[in-house]
């Protein structure tokens, strides 16, 4: 360009490594450029300022996105016509208008339908004649030749050809040519339908499949597939199933197994010491336990099963399947009354086996008097319980027939809405049965099979937890069925941890809540039924217990403590059900090793309450317990004979909601068994405390009571034992202190003058702070210079405003001078001329 | 004189119904000393009156931390006026005056009983402690002892001595927080571990946690967001299906 128009900028110093947008620049070009745009944009709208006229598109339906284009197209057209309906040339006397095909007449396409259309061969696509090729695509090269020829044809023939004449006779040849083809088409199509025929003819004779070859192309209607067939076909996807992984062997399993233990264990352990929670969520993938359970052995199969189903080859299968399904319901109905029936003959056969059972205790009463004691006392009750047990025996005796019931058993389940329905979908089953159910109803609804299958199972767990619940409350606690049950929920949890989390905390409030207002109203609580004591046994199963801080497990021991601390004890009931939740607290925290002060206390009160009266001495007792007053001696023994003919037995558990109809003996038997279940509790709480500083100081107590009070040689021999053991846990603990030290502080470091020292990688750019720091900054920066050239342009385009305004009134002043003058002119040669002629009117 | 219901409403409302409109307060004088004498319960709520005549009446009260000191038994965690004994407590134990050993034989006492005390008292009675610590830096000696014997087969502290300055708690050091540092509540745990470092100087507030209820505390528990929710390893293979389970060997499931 022009270098009196280059402006460049001068540098004091050159430095190396940097690079410099602006060193050379060209004004007079960008300021005409500027002003050519602004004479675009900006005068644009100066001069229309004042006016206010709108454009206005009434094109129909432009801005409709609603409508697809075709559509609009159409009715466009229809009310271009509508419009044009009423106003007809009356010159115009062929009616009929121009019919149109995208924006093209039809007549002018029909008078152009003999140009070679080289797409529409569809048997030689691709190939096009060589003239074709050569008249399109050759640039002439072919007409030049052609030329060529016609010249030399020329000599031959004195007629020499034109241009046109030679295009019409290349349009003519390639016309016969395509003639040709479609005839020859046209007798192969007949060809081939010939063929057709013949083949249906000979294939009524032959019922066998034609090779694919010959099938192809024209494709015949298919053949029903017959058996043979599918047995070939199956064996061909046989064939090409993919080889599985190897087995693995024995070993590796183990390996494997142990491997997965040892790392949920490590993580148990890390939680337990509850060190490094922070670090913990921070981490992206937590390996949390339910990765490697239950739920995924769920998925595939039921991915298999999907497979199977998709594939032709199971066509019968899916056909079962779904013969099954409708009548599922049916089969249903029957299978209940059938169930029923089978109930009712269970149940006569159980009378009968009663009665034989009966007949074979009344020989072991002969045996031991112990058991005859038991049996007059608690007759009626047993009956049942036998009743009840006999049941089960006889349904494994009814094996087959229960697989057969089992086989009638719908195999899809919806999964029920409400308790109810959760209800009488297991009511009337066996525990089998319900297990099968709820299986299936788990696999038929798995998340991933559907969208709100996740939700409905979260609510399944609740609907197991309830009806739980409700066992454990009934009259006679179902709970074997109990101990079944618990395998489903774990599944359940294992999938959806929150939910049941929550689920569980739920409960646990309710009960929490139910116990606080009791204390308010009455001042005092009574233990809860049995159904708690189970929840809170299915949260040690469900989750770890060792965990320094668990959403659930953690009320959980909140609430275990309060019933241990605010629950009077006046029964027998309440003893058992408070060593019970001893027994969960001591399992709680079996791995975990922690103090629980108040199991202690009451293990101490609890061996109070096995004491004569007014003995307390050298220890105290604590609430609930009183070292005076009602309920003491509760576990007192006095009776010669019962110590005796005392045996150790577990004490069952539904014992808790009923003891009324037990003889004496029976009740002294069990507080003899509670006594020894206390006895081994202080020992494994030895056992687990031995760690502990203090561990003298918090058993104090206790030992004082065992050593001094305990009429240790009124027992019978099995309890000495027991008393024993427990005694020796904790008496050879050694005695070891260590005095407390703190841990020391980290010192503070001193401050230091030396500068900091900043590598700086490159230059021109600020290095400090962090990568969002410096982020921070660079928008901030991009900021002011997009602000800084904002103002430019307003000032630049006030200033061209200006200009043109100035321009303008420079304009029309001017004019009015000029014509100022010009009046000014006329006026005085009007004047001039007057005068003029006045003068000579004097002269006249 | 009284029978005991009786005893403890008067008790109750005294320091501040009755008190505070008397001529002469210090007439009731011999009606609180015998009722601070009493023991149990009464005792302690007699100290409310009693703290009032010795604070505003100028009354002399022999051997009064000794009696506070025997007053000191398992039962304080349990009872209802726990919150009003220990506020009582903490400004009796305010003054910077008492004795080094007066102070840690109450620390020493305190924090045996804490042993056998309920999650919610202990909440309460550790950051109390660690307030007793910082009014008598003497008293650190407790918790750190670096030139101290490397092993002792007893703990010098005496809990059956009724005097203070008898029961050698000065030479003995604070195992039984160190034991709590393996509660089962976590808050519990932390608070106890503050112990291990040295103490900040601002003295914690307590006047929030004296009336801490069990209920409170499993409600915030309850209430707490888990962000994920651990799971037990161990397949389940019944109710009392665990290795070792120790249900299986007393309880059945008839």
């Amino acid at each position: 360009s022009n270098p009196f128009e280059v402006k460049v900028n001068r540098q004091k110093f050159d430095i190396l490594g940097r690079k410099t947008k602006n060193d050379v620049g060209l004004p007079g070009v960008s300021r005409s450029k500027a002003i050519k745009k602004r004479n675009q944009t900006l005068l644009k709208e100066y001069k229309e300022r004042e006016k206010t006229n709108v454009f206005k598109d009434k094109r129909f339906g432009e801005y409709n996105t609603k409508i697809t284009p075709e559509e609009k197209m159409i009715r466009r057209f229809t009310l271009e016509r509508q419009q044009n309906y009423g106003k007809k040339n009356i010159y115009n006397l062929n009616e009929d208008e121009e019919l149109t095909h995208y924006g093209q007449s039809l007549a002018e396409i029909e008078k152009l339908n003999d140009i070679v259309d080289s797409d529409s061969d569809t048997e030689e696509r691709g190939t096009l004649s060589a003239e074709l090729t050569a008249s399109h695509f050759g640039g002439g090269g072919g007409l030049l030749r052609k030329k060529v020829s016609s010249e030399q044809q020329d000599e031959e023939e004195e007629k020499p050809k034109s241009r046109k004449e030679l295009i019409e006779e290349m349009i003519a040849k390639s016309k016969q040519e395509k003639q040709e083809r479609q005839t020859r088409r046209e007798s192969a199509l007949e060809l081939t339908e010939k063929l057709d025929k013949d083949w249906k003819e000979i294939q009524t004779l032959i019922a066998r499949k034609a090779p694919k070859s010959e099938r192809k192309d024209k494709e015949v209607e298919k053949p029903k597939p017959d058996e043979y067939d599918m047995i070939v076909r199956e064996l061909g996807f046989e064939m090409k199933a993919k080889p599985s992984e190897r087995l693995k062997t024995e070993e590796e399993l183990a390996k494997e197994e142990q491997a997965r233990l040892q790392k949920l264990e490590a993580d148990r352990l890390r939680r337990m010491r509850g060190i490094d929670e922070e670090a913990n969520k921070k981490r992206p993938s937590h390996m949390s336990a339910d990765d490697l359970a239950d739920g995924f052995i769920l998925d595939k199969d039921d991915r298999r099963l999907l497979s199977y189903k998709d594939g032709k080859i199971n066509i019968e299968n899916e056909e079962g399947g779904e013969e099954e399904e409708e009548g599922g319901e049916e089969e249903e109905e029957e299978g209940v009354e059938e169930d029923n029936e089978n109930d009712e003959e269970s149940q006569e056969e159980s009378a009968s086996e009663n009665e034989e059972d009966n007949a074979a205790d009344s020989h072991s009463d002969l045996e031991s008097d112990l058991e005859s004691e038991e049996e007059a006392a608690g007759n009626k009750e047993e009956k049942k319980h036998k009743a009840n047990e006999s049941e089960s025996q006889n349904m494994e005796k009814l094996e087959p027939e229960r697989e057969a019931a089992k086989s009638e058993l719908p195999y899809t389940f919806a999964v029920p809405e409400s308790y109810e329905t959760f209800k009488s979908l297991l009511a009337g089953r066996t525990i089998e049965q319900q297990l099968i159910i709820l299986e299936r109803i788990q696999k038929c609804n798995h998340p991933s099979l559907a969208v709100g299958n996740k939700a409905k199972l979260e609510k399944l767990f609740g609907f197991l937890l309830e009806y739980i619940g409700e066992l454990a409350t009934l009259d006679l606690p179902e709970l074997r069925t109990i101990d079944k049950l618990v395998l489903p929920l774990y599944n359940l949890c294992q999938m959806f941890p929150e939910a049941a989390s929550d689920s569980i905390k739920f409960i646990l409030r309710d009960a929490a809540h139910d116990l606080e207002e009791v204390i308010e109203v009455k001042g005092r609580a009574t233990f809860p039924g049995l159904d708690t004591l189970i929840y809170l046994k299915i949260i040690s199963l469900l989750f770890p217990t060792s965990d320094f801080w668990h959403p659930v497990v953690t009320p959980a021991f909140m609430y275990m403590s309060q019933l241990l601390t605010k629950c009077r004890i006046t029964t027998l009931q309440d003893v058992i059900k408070g060593l019970f939740i001893c027994c969960l607290f001591l399992e709680y925290v079996c791995l975990s090793r922690r103090f629980v002060p108040e199991l202690i206390n009451f293990l101490l009160g609890i061996l109070h309450i096995s004491l004569p009266k007014n003995q307390a001495q050298g220890y105290t007792v604590v609430h609930p317990f009183t070292p005076v007053g009602k309920n003491l001696e509760l576990l007192l023994v006095c009776d010669k004979e019962d110590l005796k003919s005392w045996e150790k037995q577990n004490v069952p558990l539904s014992i808790v909601t009923r003891l009324k109809e037990t003889s004496k003996t029976e009740i002294n038997h069990t507080r003899l068994s509670c006594l020894a279940l206390c006895f081994d509790l202080i020992k494994k709480c030895a056992a687990l405390y031995e760690s502990l500083p203090s561990f003298h100081e918090i058993m104090h107590p206790v030992r004082i009571l065992l050593t001094q009070h305990v009429p240790v040689n009124d027992y019978p021999e099995k309890m000495q034992e027991w008393y024993h053991s427990a005694l020796k846990e904790l008496e050879n603990k050694v005695k070891h202190y260590t005095p407390l030290i703190c841990e020391k502080k980290k010192p503070v470091p001193l401050k230091q003058y030396t500068p900091k020292i900043v590598k700086v990688l490159e230059f021109g750019r600020k290095q400090a702070g962090s990568k969002k720091e410096q982020e921070r900054k660079q928008l901030i920066q991009r900021h002011k210079r997009e602000l800084k050239g904002a103002i430019r342009e307003i000032r630049k385009d006030n200033q061209y405003l200006a200009r043109m305004q100035l321009s303008e009134i420079m304009e029309r002043d001017s004019a009015r001078k000029r014509k100022v003058k010009e009046l000014l002119g006329s006026l005085a040669t009007q004047e001039g001329e007057w005068k003029a002629m006045k003068r000579k009117k004097w002269k006249n | 004189q009284l029978p005991t219901g009786l005893y403890k409403k008067v008790l109750v409302i005294l320091h501040d119904s009755v008190l505070p409109y008397m001529n002469e307060p210090t007439l009731m004088m011999d009606f609180l000393t015998v009722a601070y004498g009493i023991g149990g319960a009464i005792s302690l709520l007699a100290l409310n009156g009693l703290f009032i005549l010795i604070h505003q009446h100028n009354l002399e009260y022999p051997d009064f931390y000794k009696k506070l000191y025997n007053l000191l038994d398992p039962s304080i965690y349990h009872v209802k006026y726990r919150a009003r004994f220990f506020h009582l407590t903490d400004l009796f134990l305010s003054s910077s005056h008492l004795p080094a050993y007066l102070v840690a034989a109450f620390i020493k006492r305190l924090s045996r009983l804490a042993l056998t005390a309920p999650p919610e008292a202990l909440l309460m009675i550790i950051p109390f402690i660690c307030n007793l610590f910082r009014r008598h830096p003497a008293c650190r000696v407790l918790v750190h002892r670096p030139g101290g014997p490397a092993d002792m087969s007893e703990d010098p502290y005496v809990m059956e001595e009724e005097e203070p300055s008898e029961s050698r708690a000065l030479e003995s050091s604070l195992w039984e927080i160190q034991s709590l540092q393996n509660h089962y509540h976590p808050d519990v745990a932390k608070a106890a571990a503050v112990l291990n470092q040295s103490l900040s100087e601002m003295e914690d507030d307590i006047s929030g946690l004296l009336e801490l209820s069990a209920y409170e505390l499993f409600d915030k528990e309850v209430k707490k967001k888990a962000v994920d929710v651990p799971l037990e390893f161990e397949q389940v293979r019944g109710l009392f299906g665990k290795k070792n389970d120790i249900f299986a060997e007393h309880f059945s499931l008839d």
